[in-house]
């Protein structure tokens, strides 16, 4: 049998996830042979999840800095300036593979992690958004792997009491056998308050607190777990088991002693347990730690340094405190209920080491670890251009059937049935929710507004990898400027295929070459962020989905943003007449014809409509929506939801399908009350804008020059999108 | 019924309160996550809200309190069950017979159910699922300390969010409650309908809230602290916030 502190050999760094060249690379650096639990140290730190191997170079080329970064990457999130002394702390993450094994408890443990990246560094959570992926409805487990998903978040984040305000759900045969669930959280902290994941000042002491640790999520589905035990147990699921009552205690327990000023520097037990956390710690700090995993609070029985190093039990902290603070914290600790021991001291030396039951567990190097993972120049092969395609002849269509197709599809409709499942308000500071295009949420206390919205169309990123994920910052800047909020930092997960697939690795290349290109002509700069690689089963990979998360502001909130007709409003179309119809919605689930050409992003003309939709936003003069999905009469269709129809009118000339439903590009529709008119038209001064008719009646009324095109009633087009997601309810 | 009837100057057991101070306690126990919201809402409404944790013996000599929302203990064994046996659930007993005002929002609506200050008990929503959504709950009182500045017959646009929120009581338990005129609210419609298309999770005769026989006990479902503001979805849930804070 092997234990924890046999020597390792080239095969169990294999069965670890290690290559060869790894194994040998490490045996290098140490001078000596490691032992088995150094090795599973090694190959947690060094994993794809921990160190971006593959994507660390390709990385490099996001903007990161800018007036209001205050934190960029490599922090446990990143954090923009707010203004007035606040900032907003963010980041997103992805929780895939758990997921797709136990949707309910993978879901949760997304939520419990990623609220844990932003409160470690003194931020209090004040929303979370999420981006869903799955396959169709009718795929094996598929509907059991929604409601899973959806109960999961909702049940996590609603007893944490952090309102859920936003997200985006789609649905894809890709997704068949990986789900996507991006979950994102921002929060907001005084700039002087906040925390590192730092472990400084040789002589502090380390201090464990939350959640007893177990042997759930000891990571290495490859790998037997009985083979590193001491004793016989059974092989534990590889699936966290989340607790949100405890988490709600950690983040009031460690926010109280972040505000006594109590704590050196923290951070979260992630992914790689208290081994990543320790390490990356040190690292930052150019110190070192010495460990007594004896003292490590357990839930079973005979936990080896093994398992205790690389358990992923949920809701623990680690903390770095001065040696005279200690019976402070530790009472604090104690009035949460929370456990909180006293596990270690940093010290001077650049190396973790452990000790259990008095004798050595292991020794490591921390810039070996952290700073010298390695980082692969992986070959990637650049997306092929596709095929020109001759769209059919698009006209004297039923276009009302056409809407009503649309909007009965899942990915389409309202989306209701899954956001009514979270608790959206809890905070009391929710301007704008879910079915706003981003969601507007106040600092607490002030009239600042923070508004956030996450964004992918994950077709056209497969049909271009770089213009898709441009497009994806285009849109999320589209959507901030609906609720009235200028971009200021954003946050991606990016989900692709295998790394080792050159074509997969092309289009992850071409993806972050496009979202660079794309943030630095908006001026967004990248300060946080997460890539998950190696999302395809049995060689079939998901679409290329590079998840925008991205953070605006609203200095001062005077209006809450509408979406919805009232009546007489007059609307206007700001922007061109036509969209573009490759890649959009209408071709993908009307005319089942998944072909681009995805267009680029005209970057002067986007700022210049965003800029103009802010403004007059922010003055409450207009309720705006951005014409994406479904163009704009899925737009129109939305703006009914308040029970207000519209009669719209365009004239004789333009292509039915291109207005109706051609997408892309710097195209608002804008509801405008009859006496803001002219301001309006003035304001939009330079700018393509056409009027289009006026909010009146209970019906749904589109022509061109005359001629019906589209005619619901509003009560209709209400039902129709609740038909696709309404079998949740 | 005033402040001043209520609690007789030097009270021994409860401490002075300071000239003009309107102070509400807020209890606060380990998961409850709408106490900030609720101290906000009554700062709002001109009040002082204290925050008293759930082990305190007494509630700081205030003479209001309000049981927020959350997952009080996380509401592991039954919503409201575990937090009904808090130490601080004492003092607001002794603060509910005095005479004092309490008002129990969501997980405070079924402490209130668990300790008996109010009848019935929650079950999980007929959906069994969470349910956070905007509705509509007609006053069918506006007599006692808290529904004094609604109207009988006024529609509140206020949100729920719960997946225990199924009021049920035996059918004598209801008969006696709708004889003493113990609803206080009720889903309906926009237009102030009561009937099952109303009712969002079932509760039996759309009981949204409760009132006691002495009007100083209520407790509700949607949470009124989150409706005190035009920007932030009205403020429909001001007037109960401000008769709390006025008879503290």
């Amino acid at each position: 049998m092997i234990t924890w502190d046999a020597p390792a050999t080239a095969e169990i760094a294999r069965e670890h996830g290690l290559t060869l060249e790894e194994w040998e690379r490490i045996l290098e650096v140490l001078g000596r042979t490691p032992n088995v639990t150094e090795v599973g140290i090694f190959a947690a730190l060094w994993s794809e999840h921990c160190s971006y191997k593959s994507s660390k170079l390709h990385l490099r080329r996001f903007p990161t800095r800018g007036p209001r970064v205050v934190q960029g990457p490599g922090e446990n999130a990143g954090i923009v300036s707010l203004g007035d002394g606040w900032v907003a702390v963010f980041k997103m993450e992805s929780h895939n593979h758990p997921s797709f094994i136990e949707p309910y408890q993978g879901a949760a443990t997304g939520v419990g992690g990623i609220l844990r990246d932003v409160f470690t560094m003194g931020a209090r959570p004040i929303m979370s958004l999420d981006s869903l992926r799955f396959g169709e409805l009718d795929a094996p487990r598929m509907r059991h792997l929604v409601d899973g998903v959806v109960r999961g978040i909702g049940d996590y984040g609603n007893c944490v009491g952090v309102p859920t305000v936003g997200g985006e759900v789609d649905f894809h045969p890709a997704y068949n056998g990986n789900i996507l669930v991006n979950a994102m959280c921002v929060g907001v902290a005084r700039q002087e308050k906040i925390f590192y994941g730092r472990a400084s000042g040789p002589g502090n002491r380390v201090i464990y607190l939350g959640s007893k640790t177990g042997r759930d999520g000891i990571h290495g589905a490859t790998m037997a777990s009985d083979v590193f035990d001491e004793g016989a147990t059974a092989r534990r699921p590889t699936v966290q088991v989340g607790d949100p009552f405890t988490e709600k205690l950690l983040i009031e327990c460690c926010l109280e002693l972040m505000d006594a000023g109590l704590v050196v520097g923290i951070q979260d037990m992630g992914a790689a347990g208290l081994s990543s956390s320790a390490f990356e710690m040190a690292a930052r700090a150019g110190c070192g730690l010495e460990l007594d995993l004896s003292r490590v609070p357990v839930r079973a029985e005979g936990m080896t340094p093994y398992e205790l190093m690389l358990s992923e039990s949920q809701e623990r902290m680690l903390m770095v405190v001065e040696p005279r603070q200690v019976p402070k914290v530790l009472a604090v600790c104690a009035r949460w209920g929370l456990d909180g021991v006293e596990i270690g001291r940093v010290i001077r030396d650049g190396e973790v080491r452990a000790t259990f039951r008095g004798r050595p567990a292991f020794r490591l190097p921390v810039k070996a670890l952290v700073d010298d993972a390695p980082v692969y120049d992986r070959p990637w092969v650049p997306p092929a251009p596709a095929p020109p395609v001759t769209l059919p002849h698009l006209v004297g269509r039923d276009w009302s059937a056409d809407l009503r197709r649309l909007l009965s599809r899942p990915q389409m409709g309202c989306a209701r049935f899954i956001w009514e499942q979270y608790d959206q308000s809890v905070g009391a500071a929710t301007v704008a929710g879910p079915g706003s295009d981003a969601a507007l949420v106040l600092v607490p206390g002030t009239r600042i507004g923070v508004a956030a919205t996450t964004d992918c169309n994950a077709l056209a990123c497969w049909l271009d990898p770089r213009r898709g994920a441009a497009q994806a910052v285009a849109e999320a800047v589209r959507n901030l400027a609906c609720v009235g909020a200028e971009p200021i930092g954003l946050t991606d997960c990016l989900n692709f295929g295998s790394p080792e697939n050159p074509q997969a690795m092309g289009q992850l290349v071409a993806a972050i070459d496009g979202m660079a290109a794309a943030c630095r002509a908006f001026d967004v700069p990248v300060v946080s962020g997460n890539v998950s690689l190696y999302n395809e089963t049995s060689g079939q990979a998901i679409l290329p989905t590079p998840t925008v998360g991205m953070v605006g502001l609203v200095p001062e909130v005077r209006h809450a943003p509408r979406a919805r007709f009232a009546d007489a409003d007059v609307l206007f179309l700001l922007g061109p007449l036509e969209g573009e119809l490759g890649a959009s919605r209408y071709l993908q689930l009307v005319l089942d014809m998944q072909v681009g050409p995805v267009p680029d992003v005209d970057y002067a003309a986007e700022r210049a409509a965003a800029s103009v939709v802010r403004h007059l936003v922010r003055l409450g003069l207009v309720a705006a929506r951005d014409i994406s999905d479904g163009g704009l009469a899925v737009a129109a269709a939305e703006m009914t939801a308040g029970g207000v129809g519209a009669v719209l009118e365009f004239p004789a000339g333009a292509s039915e399908a291109r207005v109706l439903f051609g997408e892309w590009g710097p195209r608002y529709l804008l509801a405008v009350p009859p006496a803001w008119e002219e301001a309006v038209v003035r304001a939009a001064e330079g700018l393509q804008l056409t009027r289009l008719g006026v909010a009146v009646g209970e019906r749904l009324l589109i022509r061109r020059a005359g001629e019906t095109l589209i005619d619901e009633s509003v009560s209709e087009i209400a039902a129709l999108r609740e038909v696709g997601l309404g079998w949740l309810a | 019924m005033t402040a001043g009837v209520r609690r007789g100057e030097g009270e021994p057991t409860m401490p002075v309160r300071p000239a003009g101070g309107r102070r509400v306690a807020v209890v606060v126990f380990p998961g409850s996550n709408c106490d900030r919201d609720a101290m906000a809402a009554v700062q709002r409404a001109g009040g002082e809200a204290v925050p008293v944790w759930h082990q305190s013996e007494d509630l700081a000599g205030c003479g209001a309190a309000i049981l927020p929302g959350g997952f009080s203990y996380g509401d592991y064994l039954r919503a409201g069950a575990m937090a009904a046996h808090s130490p601080v659930m004492r003092a607001v007993r002794r603060l509910a017979v005095e005479g004092g005002a309490i008002l129990g929002i969501c997980n405070g609506f079924q402490m209130l159910l668990e300790v008996g200050l109010l009848p019935g008990a929650m079950l999980p929503n007929r959906s069994l699922r969470f349910i956070c959504r905007e509705v509509y709950v007609r006053v069918e009182r506006n007599d006692g300390l808290l529904l004094r500045h609604l109207a009988r017959g006024q529609v509140l646009r206020l949100p729920i969010a719960h997946k225990e929120g199924n009021w049920y009581a035996p059918a004598e338990v209801v008969q006696r409650v709708e004889r003493e005129g113990g609803v206080a609210f009720r889903y309906c419609s926009p237009a102030g309908q009561v009937g099952p298309e109303a009712n969002p999770n079932g509760a039996l005769a759309n009981v949204a809230g409760l009132v006691n026989r002495e009007g100083n006990v209520l407790g509700l479902m949607p949470h009124p602290e989150r409706r005190v503001h035009t920007l932030l979805g009205g403020e429909d849930g001001l007037p109960l916030i401000r008769a709390l804070v006025e008879v503290a």
